[in-house]
């Protein structure tokens, strides 16, 4: 869409990250070895927000970035500030996300019969007990935090509070805060709790301002959350090179889930210039580690999945799902249209003809019914034998992307229409 | 949307610069402009003040809250867009290179908004002039002192005239083609190293 001064090397690529632990694969890329191993050289930069990440891409002063997955759906329908066409041919991996509350609202919560133990359904259902009573007793509305509007992290606490028939943004209010500065708004009182990106929900318990109370595998298995968002057009101009640069990122990602690397990745995220954190805090989000009361922390298997179960593939279905849930909240209008650009926008084909030099298995469908795989599953491959973890939703809830309208009605609450 | 003043209102941490944009503003005619910081409270400022213009700087973290404040408001407040026009490529990537960014009150006419960003881009840029002069007297400045400091040293230890000891400095930086100050910052790191200089 726009121009802008273009380096002249031909294999220079211009990435930019906000910094929450599932950059990795694209900072182990663009660090490891993984891009110069691809012939490619990359130039990467940390962004101060998403809003900025959003516009240097637009103006392309940057040529793919780690994007929250809504995000370029949302460009590709003209949702944002400056509307664009990106694309995304690589996922950077589900889960990783936590629900923290202030210790506060955590007393209350257990009060009010919340499990310890991270359980999604009922502690929504002790949150909209506490939220009914703040109601009857004229308390301020509870406030939370997502680090970004069109964020995995809005829609899933929307999901998550509309399932206990909390209306999102009338019942509690909905900010946005900035990740890093998540566990000092909870510290300050600004905010009762926020559903952001490791490692700021661990920040927060070590800290003594929250405690984790829910995550968001927890309220999807297989939530999708971050992206590789790259400018439609910087993919066309050269398709081998972005072939390359999707390789690169895969074979980072892979390499970020051995856990014989997490000490050197925890290592690497940790330096000034990415997370300026102690790498501890970084190793425990990477192992899947969440703190929970008094120096006891609970082990989430799958808490952040880089690239096993397929997790690098883009499902249409995701980008559908999406798209359903910007209707539901009353962003856009369902429409085919809408539809279509929200779908195209995640490209399967892409990261098929990508790998495909690999060798690795990959799925031969474009989409699924997300929520009814249960247990692990075996699923037609492009080679070799592919198996999928569970994609639960913690209310047994079923998303069959060609019925999004019988969806959309039976969910119990939704915006009041568009607005 | 009548004649009145618009309400301009910059946002910015950074108090020098707002307030070079603040009077920039008003040299250019703009009666209602206010400045506001960073602090908490932002949002609350914002509804209350409910200006037609934000400028607010491009690095600033607070944006994805402004952004998401707009978005889920849009009952209570009017809808906002940013920049003044989508079509105008080339006036927002001169916004984005300077470091700008901008929230407008949608319908408002282009004709109105369109001198108010440029003068927010032109004192933008004039800032960071500034602060890059700044910046380079600061090290011009720190240069000199190595430059005595590593001098020193010589005349110390190979019992060098001042002058001497200055052009030993400028003859080692023209054979290496180097700047003096990089010899100069190379002999206290080795006089430190071998114990004949204390710290900095």
């Amino acid at each position: 869409m726009m121009r802008s001064a273009r380096s002249s090397d031909p294999n220079l690529v211009r990435m930019g990250f906000m910094p929450l632990t599932d950059c990795a694969p694209v900072v182990a890329a663009s660090l490891l070895g993984f891009a110069e191993a691809e012939g490619l050289r990359v130039n990467l930069t940390k962004e101060a927000s998403w809003a900025t990440l959003r516009d240097r891409i637009a103006v392309r002063h940057l040529d793919a970035a780690h994007m929250l997955a809504p995000m370029p759906i949302a460009a590709c329908l003209g949702l944002t500030p400056l509307p664009d066409r990106l694309i995304v041919p690589l996922m950077l991996g589900f889960g990783g996300n936590t629900i923290t509350v202030s210790r506060a609202l955590w007393a209350d919560l257990k009060a009010a019969g919340a499990p310890t133990r991270l359980e999604a359904s009922g502690t929504a259902r002790a949150l909209a007990e506490v939220a009914a009573r703040r109601r009857r007793e004229g308390a301020p509305k509870l406030v939370f935090a997502v680090v970004h509007h069109h964020s995995a992290h809005t829609y899933q606490l929307s999901y998550w509070l509309a399932a206990a028939s909390i209306l999102p943004n009338v019942e509690i209010d909905i900010v946005a805060v900035p990740p890093p500065l998540m566990p000092s708004a909870l510290a300050a009182g600004q905010i009762d709790g926020f559903c952001a990106g490791e490692p700021w929900g661990r920040v927060a318990s070590v800290t003594g301002s929250g405690r984790c109370v829910t995550t968001n595998i927890a309220i999807w298995r297989a939530s999708p959350e971050k992206v590789l968002g790259v400018a439609q057009d910087w993919a066309d101009a050269d398709p081998e090179r972005h072939f390359r640069l999707i390789r690169a990122v895969y074979k980072a990602a892979v390499w970020c889930d051995d856990p014989a690397n997490r000490g050197e990745l925890a290592r690497l995220l940790a330096r000034p210039e990415i997370f300026d954190l102690p790498a501890e805090i970084l190793e425990a989000n990477l192992d899947g580690r969440i703190a929970l009361d008094n120096g006891e922390e609970m082990q989430v298997s799958g808490f952040l999945n880089f690239s096993r179960s397929a997790a690098t593939f883009p499902w249409k279905s995701h980008a559908a799902w999406f798209y359903s849930q910007m209707v539901r909240w009353g962003e856009t209008k369902m429409s085919a249209d809408g539809y279509a650009r929200a779908q195209a926008t995640y490209r399967p084909d892409v990261h098929r003809a990508a790998l495909a030099p690999l060798d690795v298995p990959l799925p031969t469908a474009n989409a699924k019914i997300e929520g009814a795989i249960t247990a692990e599953t075996a699923v037609p491959s492009t080679v070799g034998r592919l198996f999928l973890a569970s994609d639960r939703f913690f209310d047994g809830g079923i998303f069959d992307p060609e019925r999004i309208e019988d969806y959309l009605a039976s969910q119990p609450v939704k915006a009041d229409g568009p607005r | 949307m009548s004649d009145r003043a618009l309400h301009i209102l910059v946002i910015d941490a950074n108090r020098i610069r707002a307030s070079i944009i603040e009077e920039g503003l008003k040299e250019a005619g703009q009666a209602r402009v206010t400045v506001i910081d960073e602090a908490k409270g932002l949002m609350r400022r914002i509804v209350e003040l409910d200006p037609d213009v934000i400028v607010i700087d491009l690095e600033s973290p607070n944006r994805d809250a402004l952004e998401h404040m707009f978005q889920v408001s849009r009952a209570a407040k009017r809808p906002v867009a940013m920049f003044v026009d989508r079509t105008d490529d080339a006036s927002i990537e001169a916004a984005i290179d300077a470091g700008v960014s901008a929230y407008v009150v949608d319908g408002l006419k282009k004709e109105r908004i369109k001198p108010i960003l440029d003068t927010a881009i032109r004192r933008f840029r004039a800032f960071e002039r500034l602060r890059q002069e700044l910046d380079q007297a600061r090290s011009e400045l720190s240069e000199r002192k190595r430059i005595e400091r590593a001098k020193g040293i010589l005349m110390r230890t190979r019992g060098l005239s001042e002058e001497s000891a200055y052009a030993l400095l400028r003859s080692t930086a023209m054979q290496q083609n180097k700047r003096i100050a990089e010899i100069a910052e190379s002999l206290i790191t080795a006089a430190r190293l071998l114990g004949e200089e204390e710290g900095i």
